[in-house]
């Protein structure tokens, strides 16, 4: 008997019993679409969690006034002042920083025409867009000339724009903050949320000069709320890092023994705990999913041994008509085979659509890439063939005698 | 018995010599005992016999007819089959002799479920390797011979008894096979349906000289064959050319008895 004859029959037997069919398909459809739903579920949180982490800019160091606090990471907490702006200067010049910004921060109200607005001002140097990898959506950053003559310029974040000037073009026109006539010069590119869930697009950055000076006031002359510091390379971070804690523990005359008055946060190092958390969480989802294709699995030997036992007469007689072991082996592992794929096939159709509702009403990010597709495709069939053969060879091996007096 | 296979030495179908059967039951209190079921069968049947084998019920008949159709295996003794030995042969090789040289026919009928009359005859012809299409149209050929066509669409169960029959003995001769076994054909048939099922052995036997070892063990349906063999308790205890033949008598009548032959 041919391979084509065989699938024939197998189908023809399939058809027969459609019930049991169906049923046994269920197994395979509800596994294989837990799978793709989980695997993208988990592909989506990983993607998003990386979009982040990239969006923050590479080879980060926070470096935030106090000591650290006992497993505590509180950044800007505002009481201690010892960080100034000479320190980020500084830190700047050393052999492994390329770059650092400066930080102060407060809260403010911005008007336009009649529409008003509160949000987080930051004062910084126009290292802080690179630094940060924030990318302009129209118009420039402030400039170095800007920051020496503490110009009254702002760049608006796209949440803070929109809720401004609506579709109006922000760039070159003026906004008042607390009063004082600012010219809007730039607008920057939406980030979206940071790996801590805020929106880091409501806000508006200008000279630090200019911050100082006209907005926030400081009762500490120099003195920042934090410091961005980027490292040249991701290799040598811990150098970078011993060399920033040693020129500030010198520039503070801190003796030796005694505890920092600030703190180095390396913010790369964060992103890789939630690049692992991620992983993790990815993991466990498809775990999860492994478990409900196997147990479809072995719902699919349960009716495929419960088939061959059914069918033990109608073995005895393909025997005893000439019906040689392998095709009597073939012929009930393509059975199974073809229920696992027809469910494979299906419980992808339902995951992906699955994997659409939730995006839709859970407004994640869902990613199904091809191998996903493949996995499921290719493990539904390993489990049809797994999971098929022992009933099929029992079939197989039985005694024409012995399976034709079966009752 | 003698006079037979002084006619029909020359190459036997069937040759079967010290043949024995048992089986190894569980006994109640574990220990193992063992049911001999037949006892050095020695038996001859030449191409173009038609010999029906009887018995009381328990005597072996089934028995003997399974290992004679490949279906099952003897604890001891050889079978020659057309001059080969079977027990040397593969599972392979007995799956295709199963499939070309016998066709088997059940008391009860052994049709495959939910599916056609003409699938069923069919089978037998994709198991040989043949494609589907010609393997039916085969199958249909042969059902208007036997005049099933007009049911070569049913189901079995949408059939009676004798027509499964039929279409089993259809299926037997699908792969024209030189030999046909029938396990007591006619037991679940009726009188008149039996005598109909009994009609077309004959004339397989008589017009194609196709082999039928038949068990019964109804004395009526034994007049059919021309040779009669009976088993008590798994021994042979007669082999002799069926007087009662109609056939055999019929033959006589036109010069062409086996034994003058
Ligand atoms: N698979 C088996 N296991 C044990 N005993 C068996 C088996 N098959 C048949 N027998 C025994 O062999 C004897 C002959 O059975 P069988 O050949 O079917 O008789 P018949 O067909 O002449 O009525 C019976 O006593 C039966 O109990
Ligand atoms: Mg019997």
């Amino acid at each position: 008997m041919n391979l084509f004859t065989i699938i024939g029959e197998a189908l023809r037997a399939l058809r027969q019993n459609r019930l049991r069919t169906g049923l046994t398909m269920l197994g395979m459809i509800i596994g294989v679409a837990a799978v793709v739903l989980m695997l993208s579920i988990g592909q989506g949180a990983r993607t998003k969690i990386n979009e982040t982490i990239a969006a923050m800019g590479s080879n980060l160091f926070l470096v935030v006034p106090g000591a650290t606090s006992s497993g505590g990471f509180s950044f800007g907490s505002g009481s201690v002042r010892t960080l100034t702006i000479n320190d980020a200067y500084a830190v700047a010049e050393l052999p492994s920083i390329s770059a650092t910004a400066p930080v102060t921060t407060g809260t403010v109200q911005l008007n336009y025409a009649a529409k008003n607005w509160s949000t987080i001002i930051t004062g910084t140097t126009p290292n802080y867009f690179s630094v940060g990898n924030w990318k302009i959506e129209s118009g420039a950053i402030f400039t170095e000339s800007d920051l020496r003559s503490a110009a009254r310029v702002v760049v608006l974040g796209s949440v803070t724009a929109k809720n401004l000037f609506g579709d109006e073009d922000p760039v070159g026109k003026t906004i008042r903050i607390t009063n004082r006539p600012f010219l809007v010069v730039g607008v920057l590119m939406a980030k979206g949320q940071s790996l801590t869930g805020r929106d880091q697009d409501d806000n508006v950055l200008i000279p630090i000069t200019t911050s100082e000076r006209q907005i926030t006031g400081n009762q500490f002359p120099g003195s920042i709320r934090y410091m961005m510091v980027q490292g040249k390379s991701a290799g040598d971070m811990d150098i970078a890092e011993i060399e920033i804690t040693q020129l500030l523990r010198q520039r503070h005359r801190i003796a030796k023994g005694k505890e920092n008055d600030f703190t180095v946060r390396n913010l790369t190092a964060i992103a890789d705990v939630a690049t692992d958390a991620a992983k993790v969480m990815s993991i466990v989802l498809g775990a999860i999913a492994s478990v409900s294709l196997l147990v479809g699995g072995i719902g699919i030997m349960n009716i495929m041994l419960v088939s061959v036992t059914e069918r033990t007469r109608e073995i005895g007689i393909r025997m005893a008509i000439g019906a040689n072991q392998r095709a009597i082996l073939t012929q009930f592992l393509l059975e199974a085979m073809m229920i696992c794929i027809m469910g494979g096939v299906i419980g992808l159709v339902v995951g992906i659509g699955g994997a659409w509702v939730v995006s839709r009403v859970a407004d994640m990010l869902i990613v199904i890439t091809i191998g996903m597709v493949g996995l499921a495709f290719l493990f539904s069939s390993a489990v049809g063939i797994f999971f098929g053969f022992y009933p099929a060879k029992k079939a197989a091996s039985l005694k024409p005698v012995d399976a034709l007096r079966y009752e | 018995m003698a006079s037979m296979q002084a006619v029909h030495n020359a190459n036997p179908l069937i040759q079967i010599e010290d043949l024995c059967k048992s089986y190894n039951l569980q006994g109640a209190n574990g220990e193992t005992i063992t049911n001999q079921v037949l006892f050095s069968i020695n038996l001859t049947i030449n191409p173009g016999e038609f010999v029906a084998i009887m018995g009381h019920s328990g005597s072996g008949k089934s028995t003997l007819m399974n290992i004679l159709g490949c279906l099952d295996t003897p604890t001891s003794g050889s079978y020659w089959l057309a001059g080969k030995n079977v027990a040397a042969m593969s599972g392979d090789e007995l799956a295709h002799i199963r499939n070309q040289s016998i066709g088997f026919v059940f008391q009860g009928f052994n049709l495959l479920k939910r599916m056609t009359a003409l699938d069923n005859v069919a089978t037998p012809l994709l198991y040989a390797g043949i494609g589907r299409s010609q393997s039916r149209k085969r199958a249909l050929e042969l059902l208007r011979r036997t005049g099933l066509e007009s049911f070569a669409m049913h189901q079995p169960n949408q059939l009676s008894g004798g027509q499964q029959q039929r279409v089993a003995i259809s299926r037997a001769l699908i792969n024209e096979p030189p030999l046909i076994l029938a396990d007591e054909p006619t037991g679940n048939l009726d009188t008149q349906t039996s005598r109909e099922i009994m009609l077309l052995f004959e004339q397989l036997n008589r017009d194609q000289g196709i082999t039928i070892v038949l068990v019964t063990h109804e004395d009526d349906i034994a007049t059919y064959a021309k040779r009669l063999i009976r088993l008590k308790d798994g021994h042979i205890i007669v082999d002799k050319r069926n007087e009662a033949s109609e056939t055999a008598l019929n033959q006589a009548a036109d010069g062409n008895s086996l034994i003058t032959q």
